[in-house]
């Protein structure tokens, strides 16, 4: 793979992360608990939709083929899509989405400190922009996993099943093949394997407060990096790209 | 003024109290939380104000139904901030109304228990994208209109949210005409689509305004207390004379053969209302009343252990604070 080849894939990866999270995020809408809920779930949305525009146009600008963040978004198919498993599964009830918000939030905030300074400064300024977002993510997330966790017996028991579910999709977070690996040699991403023991600190430090057990790092999925998903990416995607694969002529 | 207990003396304080808030709405100042009101200036408010606000909470259904549809990061982007948009005046207004000694629990409660009503417009389904045009262009639009004359109601919580809300809901109409707009110069499927939206849209959103003036059980002492501005017909009048210009700017007919310019009256004149339809889906025999509510229901039920847990930690918090 060629260095242009491996940003674009990288470029994907990210941005693909950013467009799976919206869509799941997106689905609270008018469904929340409360309203100020669904108001902060859906403002996650718009701010990952934004980041997906950013990284999908740059990855359509460095395939060099004319294809916009839309194309990239609406024309791909399940085997080219590469987020990460856990922004895929389905939202499950409110423990679950916190759960997943604060795991993510969490990678991320490490993850992209260390991409504003990446030498490639299209990726160093996207990277400036999106971890005042997440900062909130992750202090949002925190609040709440700290609250559900010494709320009720329910509301314990909940957020326990989740942090136990989701826990087998943190392993991928932390993978770096020879896509990544190439391009962190050049300083254009960082290692995401060195950023593990960090993010498990953040993460504990939580959850601690939260008074739920962590579980054991025992079998990690895997697989996104290669296109290969769970069941669920198929049916966000047919539901994603309905319009644009109906009518192929049309624009919007 | 309902609490005091009638004797001659009280009556006096009664009347004196009325006569000063019938001066205080004489002389256009608005009226203010702690100000004394009659009960029925109070009733009137809360009533209309909680479903102003239960309208912009159901209002995210509809459109809801299309954000993991919408066909470009764009559109998407623009239809989430705007249901945002839509929330975030549901809290205003829920804000507003609890200054009138209501809390939102209990609006809550009487929007499922029925007590309480929501704009009739969102029972009815956006099936295509287009829907989702029509109901910014066509929905909103008749909003706004409303609005728009509700800046100057007289009471000043309701007034100040509404300058606020005003602001937000021009951008709205703004990308509902967009997405006509595109689609009218669209293949033609999409001008079918936009075609058939405002088919259907087109005389549920003309009757949001309410029944004619004539027939508008509420209108009498609202206008006297000036919480109503202008009457159900002259908004309905100002609302289509806008919309006629705007459809035929991308190309779309109005589905009202009756549809003609009255010189004398200075309005487009319409065909007559269907108001059997209007009574029958207010009634609850419309295509997405029970669909609407069952899902607030539902939510509100599925949240509740959430609600608690946040309660529950705020309890023991408050007491860690009490020992420490």
């Amino acid at each position: 793979m060629t260095e242009q080849q491996s940003l674009f894939n990288y470029c994907l990866r990210l941005g693909d992360d950013a467009l799976v999270q919206s869509y799941r995020l997106s689905e609270w809408c008018s469904s929340a608990p409360i309203l100020e809920e669904d108001l902060a779930l859906t403002n996650f949305a718009l701010d990952m939709i934004g980041r997906a525009q950013a990284l999908l146009s740059y990855a359509g600008t460095i395939e060099g083929k004319g294809r916009t963040d839309d194309d990239l978004a609406y024309k791909r198919g399940e085997r080219q899509f590469y987020n990460h498993l856990i922004t895929e599964l389905p939202n499950g009830d409110f423990a679950f989405t916190i759960a997943r918000i604060l795991f993510i939030s969490a990678f991320e905030y490490s993850y992209y400190n260390a991409l504003q300074h990446s030498s490639d400064a299209t990726l160093a300024a996207i990277a400036a922009k999106t971890i005042k977002e997440i900062k909130y993510h992750l202090s949002h997330a925190s609040e709440w996993a700290i609250r559900l966790g010494n709320g009720t017996d329910e509301s314990h028991g909940r957020l326990q099943r989740a942090i136990n579910s989701l826990w087998m999709y943190t392993g991928e977070l932390f993978e770096a093949d020879e896509v990544e690996a190439s391009l962190a040699k050049v300083n254009i991403c960082p290692d995401a394997p060195q950023l593990r023991t960090n993010w498990k600190h953040q993460v504990e430090s939580v959850l601690n407060e939260a008074t739920v057990t962590i579980p054991k790092d025992e079998y990690m999925q895997t697989g996104s990096r290669l296109g290969i998903h769970t069941e669920y990416l198929g049916h966000i995607l047919s539901e994603m790209q309905y319009l644009q694969r109906a009518y192929p002529e049309a624009t919007w | 003024m309902e609490l005091l207990e009638k004797t001659d003396k009280t009556d006096k304080i009664h009347d004196d109290l009325l006569k000063s808030f019938e001066e205080k709405i004489d002389r256009d100042d608005t009226i203010e939380p702690k100000d004394r009101m009659p009960d029925g200036y109070r009733k009137h408010l809360i009533r209309q104000m909680q479903q102003h606000a239960h309208s912009e909470v159901i209002g995210m259904q509809p459109e809801g139904n299309w954000i993991t549809r919408a066909p470009s990061l764009r559109a998407k982007q623009i239809l989430l901030a705007k249901i945002q948009d839509e929330g975030g005046h549901g809290l205003y207004l829920y804000s507003a109304a609890e200054t009138l000694g209501i809390s939102r629990d209990e609006m809550i409660s009487q929007l499922h228990s029925g007590k309480a009503k929501y704009s009739n417009i969102f029972n009815y389904p956006a099936l295509t994208w287009a829907d989702i045009g029509a109901i910014g262009w066509l929905v909103d639009g008749a909003a706004i209109v409303n609005q728009v004359s509700l800046q100057r109601t007289s009471y000043g919580p309701y007034s100040r949210a509404m300058v606020r809300i005003c602001k937000e809901e021009s951008f709205h109409q703004r990308q509902g005409y967009e997405i006509m707009a595109k689609m009218m110069k669209g293949t033609k499927d999409q001008q079918e689509m936009a075609r058939d939206a405002m088919n259907r849209w087109w005389w549920p959103s003309i009757m949001m305004f309410g029944p004619h003036d004539t027939e508008s059980p509420h209108t009498g002492d609202a206008v006297k207390w000036k919480i109503k501005r202008h009457s159900n017909d002259d908004l309905r009048a100002k609302f289509i004379d806008k919309t006629v210009q705007q459809a035929e700017v991308i190309g779309l007919t109005i589905p009202d053969s009756d549809l003609k310019w009255n010189e004398a009256r200075g309005h487009y004149d319409h065909g007559p209302i269907d108001w059997t339809e209007f009574f029958r889906v207010i009634g609850g025999q419309g295509p997405c009343n029970k669909q609407r509510m069952a899902h607030h229901l539902k939510v509100h039920n599925d949240g509740a252990w959430v609600r608690e847990a946040a309660e529950a930690y705020r309890e023991k918090r408050d007491k860690q604070l009490l020992h420490l």
